[in-house]
């Protein structure tokens, strides 16, 4: 056995070929077939992450009719069109949509697509695990919603807070379903950060040293880490709720030792760093757009990157502001104040750093732009209600008003949405080699700009005026008909916004200008290789030389030869300097995470009827890993 | 863009173990956030002691032996665990295969033991959130016993046919390192389990 093999006739290298030859052997060796059993085995990271894309967006679009038919609903006194009940199936299916199958997974979709394009590898690493996370996502989905078709969606709001949701108050399958629905998620989730990290870690270019890693793969590595140690908690958190509901046993019931408040204490443990792994990605993000769109680097690049890192931290450190009502040690309150007032430093520190460089650059005011502007006027104001309800008074008085409804739908919608709908134009045509239509852009913009502001700014002043979230309707003579009227009628324009956005997509894939490789002239990495990329993303792989390697390479690109072409191979480095260690070879596809996926999610739909399921399940997952791992007599196996 | 090589990394080795192998980083990624699920059930345990005026609530403490006997087994594993890890990295498949049957064999003992261990918790999984919880931390710990016995069995498997290479060495290092994982939880779960009742 051999550690290292020097290049033998059969195994040919790419230093020598020409580009033709080299396409064309490069090309065989990573393509997904067009046959559907290969489509379905297919472990290419931008075929994947193309999926998770598109899914999350179908989630999107579920989760947006959903709050339509809720703002319907809501727009005039005493209205008959929704009953209690489907209400609140509604808002459930709207906060669980929203989070756990658009909101993570659409920002993990881009990092799955991005990140090596950005790092400059040829596939993200462990892509079978890749393809296993976005069909067990997928069969999460399609649970969730197939149970509310049934009438048993999940009813009892999206944090689910017991003794509500635990076995006296909620009896039937709704709760289970949603249980089992997190399981599914959080399974996928944590699958994809970890391949995040180690393709971040271990397969960057060579040259790319820490401090010239794009911001937008910094906040996909922060946002991993955020995952690993946050949705453990509500894996913990969601398995006792069905264990309380299906096997008796007593952790929630305080009747038997157990307490009700150790959900709320598990399930904002995560529910809080959540909040920051939905909105780390849309600065890295915000980065990306404004450095390409202000025609220069980020200004302050260290300090936005550690912030990020402080974001990342104090973000474990903030869980207790969402139970400031529950009766805590006044002590607990004041240091939960003081750490989510704190937050908003280094948050502030980002946000001027942009300002910096769009003020310091020449800033090009194309749609991309125009969003992540849109992202600061919003986020800015969902920020500063945000150190309003960190006060125990104020949160005392507001706690679960329209109030809260209205920051939070600012810091998400306008710290998340809005930078991936930049994002969606910015990066558009490098996946469909298309452009997205400019005129189109900014009526999607403008429309989204003011519904958003129209739908949810009244919600500000319902709150005041003691308007509670989660209820299905009120009476007239509390006033509120007026501005729940105007809330929805801006609803409606941002639903507008949305179906303008879906029709630019859909039009502009088939009949948009063609991109070209650097539409935008970008200066990270993915914009170095073709629109669409090739299925092997990068001839050779590139040598990094500088933060925006494109604008320090303006004729040429540095790269480095000697990979195998007729064998799937990728390079490995050091962690920090990103020195080359290995030729390592990279997994061909294989139908057997499909399998394997089909097989948890049986056993997981099975657990909500018996906990046998779990027992007997176990058996068709084991033989369906093991096939999985069993080497299959190809190259990239026996090296 | 045209290209310009600078670089030829065509002497590169094909494999390597710990930190040089993306799978080792993996593993620990799996680690640290499987760590934060013991971490937290910990914390748990640790919650409803604060909040029962009386712990272990309505029964004694579990019977200690099962335990002890559990980390006594896991402790010696270590040895021929790292053995394995030493014979892997030096390629020698003989005694690979022979340490792996070890520490098959020795997988298969911690489990039976957990069965011993379940039973004598004096208290069953709803009794009452003192009986959950204990069941729950034992049985996340077992699960990742039994997870790891099945990954080591078909390794060693896997090492008896013509499919030996220089990374099947690889995910036997990996597969070494991931098993003092599941050692050094129990070393901490062992003072929660059968320590904190005590004191």
């Amino acid at each position: 056995m051999t550690l290292a093999r020097t290049a033998t006739e059969s195994d040919v290298r790419d230093t020598g070929l020409d580009e033709s030859e080299l396409h064309a052997r490069l090309t065989r060796t990573w393509r997904t077939g067009s046959r559907l059993l290969e489509r379905l085995a297919s472990v290419d990271h931008k075929v994947v992450g193309r999926r998770y894309i598109i899914t999350a967006f179908v989630f999107l679009c579920l989760g947006g009719l959903s709050a339509v038919a809720l703002r319907m609903q809501l727009a005039r006194p005493e209205a008959r069109l929704l009953g209690p009940d489907l209400y609140n199936q509604l808002f459930t299916m709207h906060g669980t949509t929203m989070m756990f199958l658009f909101a993570v997974p659409v920002m993990e979709a881009f990092g799955v697509y991005l990140v090596p394009l950005m790092v400059g590898t040829r596939n993200i690493a462990f892509p079978r695990l890749n393809a296993f996370s976005y069909w067990v996502y997928l069969f999460g989905g399609i649970f969730l919603w197939a149970s509310f078709m049934l009438k048993i969606g999940p009813d009892a709001g999206w944090f689910a807070y017991v003794p509500l949701s635990g076995p006296d108050f909620s009896p039937g399958k709704r709760v289970d379903v949603w249980a089992q629905m997190i399981t599914f998620t959080e399974v996928s989730a944590l699958a994809v950060a970890v391949e995040i990290i180690v393709t971040v870690f271990k397969q960057r270019a060579p040259g790319m040293t820490l401090d010239r890693i794009p911001l937008f793969v910094w906040a996909m590595l922060v946002t991993s880490f955020l995952i690993i140690f946050a949705m453990p908690a509500v894996m913990v958190a969601s398995t006792m709720l069905i264990l309380d509901r299906l096997v008796g046993t007593h952790f929630f019931n305080p009747a038997e030792g157990g307490d009700a408040l150790l959900w709320q204490h598990l399930f904002w443990f995560f529910g809080h760093p959540e909040v920051y792994i939905i909105f780390i990605p849309a600065t890295g993000m915000v980065s990306s757009i404004i450095a390409a769109f202000a025609r220069r680097p980020v200004f302050g690049h260290l300090p936005l990157i550690l912030s990020l890192i402080a974001v990342g931290f104090l973000s474990f450190g903030l869980w207790v502001h969402h139970m400031f009502v529950t009766g805590l040690p006044q002590l607990g309150a004041s240091f939960f104040t003081a750490s989510s007032m704190l937050i908003a430093v280094p948050n502030g520190v980002q946000i001027f750093c942009w300002l910096a460089t769009l003020w310091d650059g020449r800033p090009v005011f194309r749609t991309p732009l125009l969003f992540v502007l849109g992202f600061f006027f919003i986020f800015v104001i969902g920020g500063l209600s945000g150190v309003m309800v960190a006060s125990v008074p104020i949160d005392t008085q507001v706690h679960d008003t329209y109030f809260v409804v209205a920051h939070f739908h600012y810091v998400l919608i306008g710290g998340a949405v809005f930078p991936l709908i930049g994002g969606v134009y910015f990066w558009f045509p490098k996946i469909t080699g298309r452009m997205m239509n400019e005129r189109l852009g900014r009526w999607n913009f403008w429309l989204a700009f003011i519904g958003f502001n129209v739908a949810f700014f009244p919600m500000h002043i319902l709150g005041l005026q003691g308007m509670p979230r989660r209820i299905y309707t009120y009476l007239p003579e509390m006033g509120w008909g007026q501005l729940n009227l105007l809330a929805t009628a801006g609803a409606l324009i941002l639903f507008v916004s949305f179906v303008l956005l879906l029709v630019n997509v859909v039009a502009s894939a088939s009949r948009g200008a063609p991109a070209g490789d650097n539409p935008w002239d970008a200066g990270t990495l993915e914009w170095a290789t073709t629109s669409p990329p090739a299925p092997y993303n990068f001839l050779r792989i590139p040598f990094v030389t500088h933060r925006e390697p494109l604008w320090d390479n303006r004729d040429s690109l540095p790269v480095v030869t000697g990979l195998s072409v007729d064998t799937r191979e990728h390079l490995s480095g050091t962690v920090t300097e990103s020195f080359p260690q290995l030729r390592e070879s990279s997994p061909e596809p294989s139908i057997w995470p499909l399998l394997a996926a089909l097989c948890v999610a049986a056993a997981f739909l099975g657990s909500i009827f018996t906990p046998w399921a779990v027992v007997w399940g176990s058996i068709p997952v084991a033989v369906t890993l093991t096939g999985w791992f069993w080497p299959k007599d190809t190259p990239e196996d026996e090296k | 863009m045209k290209e310009r090589p600078v670089q030829d990394i065509a002497h590169l080795p094909t494999s390597g173990f710990g930190t040089v192998s993306p799978i080792w980083w993996g593993t620990l990624g799996f680690v640290a956030l499987e760590g934060t699920g013991f971490a937290l059930a910990a914390g748990a345990y640790l919650y409803l002691r604060q909040v029962n005026p009386q712990w272990p609530v309505g029964a004694g403490p579990p019977n200690h032996w099962p335990g002890t006997v559990m980390l006594i087994v896991l402790l010696i594993s270590l040895w021929p665990n790292a053995l394995a890890d030493r014979a892997a990295r030096q390629e020698q498949l003989k005694p690979v295969r022979l340490w792996l049957i070890v520490m098959s064999v020795l997988g298969f003992v911690a489990v039976g033991i957990l069965g011993w261990e379940f039973a004598h918790l004096n208290i069953r999984w709803d009794g009452n959130a003192y009986g959950s919880i204990v069941w729950f931390v034992l049985g996340l710990h077992a699960i990742h016993l039994i997870t790891d016995l099945g990954d080591t069995v078909v390794l060693t498997a896997l090492m008896f046919t013509r499919h030996v290479s220089a990374k099947r060495y690889g995910d036997v290092s990996d597969n070494a390192f991931y098993w003092y994982f599941v050692v050094a939880s129990w070393v901490v779960l062992y003072a929660l389990i059968y320590g904190v009742p005590r004191l």
